[in-house]
C-alpha cells in the first residue's frame, strides 16, 4: 500500500512541477490585444482614440435622431460603420471573433445587442439590383415630380 | 372627462386654423414653390420629420383584385419578412376578403397599420417604444420595446406582430429582432428618401392602382384631391382614431 501511495505522490509532484514550468511561459505570451482589420475607407469619421471611447455615444445619439425624428444623416450611422468595417473574410462586423466589432467587444467582455436586430453585413448590391429590376421605379408621386420639374 | 373633450376640441380647432394658415401661405407662393414649401418631399437628410405633413393612404377596394398578393409580397421583400402566415409569423400587411351578409357583394382589401392620429398602441405602451412620428407614421422603437405586447392587444386592426424567433440577415435598412413588436412602417426608410411604400409601388406595377400614398395635409397632393372627391371610409371609424389609411368602396 505504501508503495502505491508513494507512486501517487511522485506523480502529483511531477504534475505540479510541470504546471509550474508552464505557467511562466503563458504569462510571457500574455493576452494579445485585438488585431483589427483596417476599414475600407480612407479614415474614420473621427479620430481613432475618440472613436474608441465615444462610438457608443455617437451611435446612441444618431439612433434616437433617426428613429424619432427621421433624421438620416450618414456620418454617424451604424450602416456606415458596417459598410466600412465589414471583414474581408466573413463580410460581417460580428460573424467571427476577429471581425471588427466582435474583436474588441469579446476582448473587453462587453456584450453587444446591436446585432440582434441590425444587419452585420452591408446591403447586398445584387439584391438591390434585383429589386429594381422586378419593380421598376414609377412616377408614383406626381406632385413631387411636378415640383421637381418646376424647380 | 369634460376637460379631456375640451382639450381635444381645442386641438382640432388649432389644427384647422394651422391648415388654413398653411393654405394661405401656399396661395402667396408660385405653384412650384408651394409644393416644396408645404410638402416634406424635399426634406433634407438632416431635417427632422415635420407635422406639416401627414402621410396617409387611400385604398380603392373596387380596384383591389381578388387573388392578387402583390402588395404583401412586396412588403415581405422590402422588410425581410418570411412570408409565412402562421400564428407566430410577422405579417405587416394582409389581404382580406369581406362579404356583405345580405347582398353577398365581396370586396378585397389590404389591411395594414392604419397609422392613426390617436393610436391606441401608443396610449398603452408602458415604455414609450410605441410612438407616432411628427409626420403621422406610427412606429415601434425597438431599442425601447420590452416585448410586453400591450399594443398588440390594444390595436383594433390586428396590425402588429411579435417576433418570436432570432433573426439573421435582416435588410440593413429595416432592423428587426426577437422580442420586439413590429408593424407596417409605411416603409419609412423609403418615404424618407421620397419614395412610396413598397406595397403601393407593387400595386401600381401590377396595374391595379388601388393604393394611393401621399401627404394628407397638402391640398395639392393626389391623395388629398381624391379624398375631397370620393367618399372614403375609416375602418372602425366609430373609435375616433382618425386613421391615416382610408378605404374607398366599402
Amino acid at each position: 500500500m505504501a508503495s502505491i501511495r508513494n507512486m501517487v505522490r511522485a506523480f502529483a509532484l511531477t504534475g505540479a512541477l510541470a504546471a509550474l514550468a508552464m505557467a511562466p511561459l503563458g504569462a510571457v505570451a500574455g493576452v494579445d490585444l485585438p488585431a483589427l482589420e483596417k476599414g475600407k475607407g480612407e479614415k474614420c469619421v473621427e479620430d481613432t482614440p475618440f472613436m474608441r471611447r465615444n462610438h457608443m455615444e455617437l451611435l446612441k445619439h444618431h439612433r434616437n435622431e433617426t428613429m424619432h425624428k427621421g433624421i438620416r444623416t450618414t456620418r454617424y450611422s451604424l450602416k456606415g460603420c458596417v459598410e466600412c468595417h465589414a471583414s474581408s473574410k466573413t463580410g460581417s462586423v460580428a460573424a467571427s471573433e476577429q471581425d471588427f466589432c466582435a474583436a474588441c467587444h469579446s476582448y473587453a467582455s462587453v456584450k453587444l445587442d446591436c446585432w440582434d436586430c441590425h444587419a452585420t453585413k452591408p446591403a447586398k448590391p445584387k439584391a438591390a439590383a434585383q429589386a429594381t429590376a422586378s419593380q421598376p421605379a414609377l412616377n408614383l408621386m406626381p406632385s413631387v415630380q411636378t415640383g421637381g420639374q418646376a424647380q | 372627462m369634460s376637460d379631456l373633450n375640451h382639450t381635444a376640441g381645442a386641438g382640432e380647432e388649432r389644427r384647422n386654423f394651422l391648415k388654413v394658415g398653411a393654405g394661405l401661405a401656399g396661395v402667396a407662393l408660385a405653384p412650384g414653390v408651394l409644393l416644396y414649401g408645404v410638402s416634406a418631399h424635399s426634406r433634407a437628410p438632416e431635417e427632422a420629420a415635420s407635422s406639416r405633413v401627414r402621410w396617409g393612404m387611400l385604398i380603392d377596394t373596387t380596384k383591389c383584385a381578388a387573388g392578387c398578393n402583390g402588395c404583401v409580397s412586396a412588403c415581405n421583400n422590402e422588410n425581410g419578412l418570411s412570408g409565412e402566415t402562421g400564428e407566430q409569423d410577422s405579417q405587416w400587411i394582409r389581404k382580406l376578403n369581406i362579404r356583405h351578409l345580405q347582398t353577398g357583394v365581396e370586396h378585397n382589401l389590404p389591411m395594414l397599420c392604419q397609422h392613426c392620429e390617436h393610436p391606441p398602441c401608443v396610449d398603452v405602451c408602458p415604455t414609450g417604444a410605441s410612438m407616432k412620428r411628427a409626420d403621422g407614421i406610427v412606429l415601434v422603437d425597438r431599442h425601447v420595446c420590452i416585448g410586453c405586447r400591450y399594443c398588440m392587444m390594444a390595436c383594433p386592426y390586428k396590425a402588429r406582430s411579435f417576433v418570436h424567433e432570432p433573426l439573421t440577415d435582416q435588410n440593413p435598412e429595416v432592423p428587426r429582432g426577437k422580442g420586439c413588436v413590429e408593424a407596417c412602417t409605411f416603409c419609412v426608410q423609403r418615404v424618407d428618401r421620397d419614395e412610396t411604400p413598397a406595397c403601393v409601388q407593387a400595386c401600381n406595377a401590377e396595374g391595379h392602382q388601388a393604393m394611393l400614398f401621399g401627404d394628407l395635409n397638402n391640398p395639392e397632393s393626389d391623395i388629398a384631391k381624391a379624398m375631397k372627391t370620393y367618399a372614403s371610409t375609416e375602418v372602425r371609424g366609430d373609435l375616433g382614431l382618425n386613421t391615416g389609411v382610408r378605404y374607398q368602396g366599402i
